[in-house]
């Protein structure tokens, strides 16, 4: 990687773990503080690395630099030993260097910490996407605003509000108790697996973020597998989704970074080995009562990692999705049913079907239909999906209906 | 919208002995057409299946064993629905596969509290 790949690529993996050792050092009413340093440790690296050189170990080198700027921080700052050394966990009186341990560890039990405290029932959905791309991830507001297709301001404001709701609940930096973990678990799976499709279906066609922003969403769930407490079969099969979507990364852009579509994707650009850990994680997912939306989720994804249209594989996915409908209905679900219908019944069955659900406002419903009516009826399969290219919002769905309309004769 | 409770009735001894394939394919047919429903959005409750025996509680503490003999047909299961009137209901019910079984939907608009 080079030198201009590099720094935005070691703030995004390690902004979040600088901050998430500070803040659970200082308490999360001081969080703000630990992503000051955090960025001030960057912008170090900025202004030496172009001169002296990238050191040996870059992350290394940050580290050293963030504990010392957290040192002075502490030393210099009147108001911070007045108000907040008082506060500091353990209640040590002096704060020294050793202090700030960012050995890999700690790195990971603080992002752990950092997680359950960010994705906590008290802070709304999308806020809680906000902070930890913000805060566990390291993406800038205007990154987020962009992943998020909200503006600068709006992003601002929602992180603001939501690390005031932090301080005003007295959030704590830890593990729920043990009774509560299950339950707490919900709502951070539910996040990261928000986190990971803003990656894997961002309209951005900055290649860099797409997929650091879903490795991010693998590597917070992993964290979630190693530790004994959070290792419920959910977390296992919400990876094991991850790794099956994260498998086609490769396929799934053409050489000018636009959408190539399933049916027309080259499997032999399928990462097998991601693949391979993703069947891994059902496995382990597989133990315990619970069915979780993931779990059916999962299987689904596991299918399309088999390029082949069997009838076996379309009867499977098609199951799938009636059992998923049954835990959680989205028109996306009604309508990739509806498509696996065709695929593993009939076109007749699935027109049928796919009829009753009137989705009205939504351009995938059209364009459903209109692939549904292409062998039947081209003036009808056209109809549809001019229909659907006039509600299409996103420039790749607008592109890949076209794309259908060309192949109609 | 309004909810719905399917009641789904057979008489248990019709019911043949079916190969695991049978059984398979039975169920296939119970979740394509509760996939349907779901689909629409229209699924409240899967609700259940329902053992074919059971007890029933008189006061008096008189306790009897199912099957209920007096009736021909048992409730073999339930599932909670929305729809905008009986009319809906009704053609939600009439892809139910307990019809082709010889079975029938009772379906029961829930009443407020």
């Amino acid at each position: 990687m080079d030198q201009s790949a590099l720094i935005p690529h070691l703030f995004r993996t390690e902004f979040g773990r600088i901050t998430s050792v500070l803040a659970w050092r200082f308490g999360i009413a001081h969080i703000e503080v630990a992503e000051d340093i955090a960025g001030e440790t960057f912008l170090a690296a900025m202004e030496t690395w172009p001169y002296k050189g990238i050191p040996d170990n870059p992350t290394g080198w940050l580290y050293t630099v963030a504990a010392n700027k957290a040192k002075n921080y502490l030393a210099r700052d009147t108001n911070f030993q007045k108000k907040i050394v008082p506060e500091l966990r353990r209640g040590e009186e002096a704060v020294n260097a050793q202090d700030i341990d960012l050995s890999p560890g700690n790195i990971k039990d603080s992002q752990l910490r950092m997680l359950f405290a960010i994705c906590h029932p008290a802070i709304p959905q999308e806020a809680q996407i906000g902070l930890a791309l913000r805060v566990l991830c390291g993406l800038g507001i205007d990154e987020i605003a962009h992943a998020l297709l909200s503006n600068k301001e709006t992003i601002n404001k929602r992180l603001h509000r939501a690390k005031e709701r932090l301080r005003d609940e007295g959030i704590i930096i830890d593990l729920p108790p043990a009774a509560e973990i299950e339950q707490r678990l919900d709502t951070v799976l539910t996040t990261l697996y928000l986190l990971f499709n803003e990656g894997y279906y961002s309209e951005t066609h900055d290649e860099m973020i797409r997929e650091d922003l879903c490795r991010e969403a693998i590597r917070l769930a992993s964290l979630l597998t190693e530790s004994e407490q959070t290792n419920i079969p959910a977390v296992n099969a919400l990876l094991a989704l991850m790794c099956f979507h994260a498998s086609r990364f490769a396929a799934r852009r053409d050489s000018e970074g636009d959408m190539v579509l399933y049916a027309d994707q080259d499997e032999s650009l399928w990462d097998q080995q991601l693949i391979a850990r993703g069947v891994g994680y059902i496995n382990a997912a597989s133990r315990g009562e619970r069915l979780s939306r993931y779990h059916v989720e999962a299987g689904i994804a596991y299918w399309h990692t088999i390029k082949e249209d069997t009838p076996e594989k379309w009867e499977n996915i098609l199951q799938l999705y009636n059992i998923l409908l049954q835990i959680q209905y989205s028109p996306v679900a009604a309508l990739n049913r509806t498509f696996a219908l065709a695929k593993a019944r009939s076109k007749e069955e699935a027109i049928t079907e796919a009829e009753k659900l009137q989705l009205t406002t939504n351009p995938y419903y059209y364009t459903l239909l209109g692939e549904l009516y292409a062998d039947q009826d081209q003036a009808k399969a056209r109809s549809y999906l001019d229909k659907a290219l006039s509600l299409a919002v996103t420039r790749a769905d607008r592109r890949s209906i076209r794309q259908k309309l060309d192949r109609l004769s | 919208m309004k909810e719905y409770l399917l009641l789904y009735r057979m008489d248990m001894n019709t019911i043949p002995n079916r190969t695991e394939e049978q059984a398979a394919q039975v169920m296939q047919l119970w979740m394509d057409w509760i996939g349907g429903i779901a689909a629409k959005g229209q699924l409240v409750s899967r609700g259940s299946r329902l053992e074919a025996t059971g007890r029933v509680l008189r006061s008096g503490n008189v306790v009897t064993n199912g099957p209920f003999t007096d009736i021909k047909e048992v409730l073999g299961g339930y599932s909670l629905v929305k729809a905008a009137d009986y009319d809906e209901a009704l053609q939600m019910a009439a892809g139910c596969p307990v019809l082709n079984m010889g079975g029938s939907v009772e379906i029961r608009e829930q009443a407020g509290m």
